[in-house]
């Protein structure tokens, strides 16, 4: 405790608070110029597990920013160099590093293991992964991001407050990073600073947590704006949301020709009476308004491939398994009418 | 009456007006008229943004009016880190 005797002659922490910090797990996501300036000091005051995920190496542009790196590092991976940065700054901290980007499928099983989430990125679409990811896993989500030498923080779904979709509904993507930008490495430290003291608020309880409330930062004219925002009830993240806005990204497509030949199984999800009619092993017959019904005749340990007439509602279909846990399945681009001509070609090729 | 209205700008978006906050006198007292008027002004189509009406967050519809000495913020989602 002797270490931590400057923080804990505050009356905001004391033996207690010290104690809360000691427990917590802090999730950091992105070891770059955010990264940086955020772990020493979570890591410094004695928090008792930080996780690191990034799944990038060391570059040379980076040092200008990223002051846990040094020249070498080039080449590394940036979790283990910041692991073994932060077991020399305390070893009392318990350290897990993922060598890996966060995506859909670890996201969740990932941010589960915490208790507090920081982001620490530098692109727009893996924002809405991480907030809805943290939705889902009800913890809260401290924002932070740079634009040349502004910066915005805020901290998202913290007791049921507002979360990233209340402020930014739209996704967009032509917004620009700050490879492309152009950054001082001092913005993104202040910015990270005010990301790490916002994780200490919520750790400590204290203060008034930038909950509902973004934080704009101006480093050229220090000017400082604070713009209220509102839960929207209408968002609502759950499972099947999930599924779609950020597994169905993810599905394979793919043509009819070599659906067929593969050891997928072949489903047909048009309805009853759709021509062109065709019977084959091959097929499976489970139209699309009865698929829910339907779904417990399928396994999950086997391949499908779904096709209709024209690859729409086989898409449907796909998204459909795929967020019932069905991770083997894929789309038929092209549809009913190419199936047939294989087909018709399998008995003539027959024949002979 | 003309309303006078302070417009504050961030990010991209404050590149694109070449100032990070300005004075607008409108004679309309609708938001959505202002908001129109503040775009072709700046060029501001193509551009995400959000918009903040004496610092809370607002969604733009037609029923909303200004007043004299309101503060208005136009900013874009930042991703840079």
């Amino acid at each position: 405790m002797e270490r931590y005797k400057r923080q804990i002659n505050l009356p905001q922490v004391g033996i207690d608070g010290q104690q809360k910090l000691q427990k917590t797990k802090v999730l950091v996501i992105g070891a770059g110029g955010l990264g940086s300036a955020i772990l020493p000091y979570l890591s410094a005051s004695g928090i008792g597990t930080i996780g690191i995920i990034d799944g990038d190496r060391v570059e040379k542009s980076n040092l200008q920013r990223q002051v846990l790196f040094s020249e070498e590092s080039i080449g590394e991976s940036k979790v283990e160099i910041a692991a073994s940065r932060l077991s020399a700054l305390n070893s009392e901290t318990n350290i897990k590093t993922y060598y890996e980007f966060l995506n859909p499928d670890n996201a969740i099983s990932i941010i589960e293991n915490y208790d507090v989430v920081v982001d620490a990125t530098d692109t727009l679409s893996i924002r809405y992964l991480i907030n809805d990811a943290c939705i889902l896993a009800n913890k809260p989500f401290v924002y932070g991001s740079v634009y040349r030498f502004e910066g915005q923080v805020s901290v998202f779904n913290y007791k049921n407050g507002p979360t990233y979709r209340c402020l930014f509904k739209e996704k967009n993507t032509k917004v620009i990073n700050c490879e492309e930008a152009g950054v001082l490495g001092t913005t993104v430290g202040i910015v990270g600073m005010l990301q790490a003291n916002e994780v200490m608020k919520i750790i400590l309880e204290s203060g008034e947590v930038l909950s509902g409330k973004l934080l704009l930062y101006n480093t050229l004219n220090n000017n400082q704006n604070i713009i209220k925002f509102k839960r929207e009830d209408s968002i609502n993240v759950d499972k099947n949301f999930y599924n779609s806005e950020h597994l169905a990204d993810q599905i394979i497509h793919i043509n009819a020709l070599e659906a067929f030949y593969s050891n997928s199984q072949l489903i047909d999800v048009r309805e009853v009476g759709e021509l062109p009619e065709m019977v084959s092993e091959k097929i499976i017959k489970m139209p699309l308004s009865l698929l829910d019904i339907n779904i417990k005749k399928l396994s999950k340990d086997k391949s499908y491939a779904i096709f209709c007439q024209h690859g729409i509602r086989s898409l449907t279909a796909t998204n459909f398994l795929k967020s019932n846990g069905f991770s083997n399945v894929k789309n038929i681009k092209d549809g009913a009418s190419v199936i047939k001509n294989i087909l018709e070609n399998e008995k003539e090729n027959s024949i002979y | 009456m003309m309303n006078t209205i302070t417009v504050k700008y961030f990010g991209e978006i404050a590149e694109a007006t070449n100032c990070n906050e300005e004075q607008v006198a409108t004679a309309s007292n609708k938001l959505s008229d202002l908001i129109e008027e503040l775009s072709k002004k700046h060029d501001l189509k193509g551009f995400s943004m959000i918009i903040a009406l004496n610092q809370n967050l607002i969604e733009l519809s037609d029923d909303i009016t200004i007043n004299n000495n309101d503060e208005l913020a136009i900013l874009p989602p930042f991703a840079g880190g």
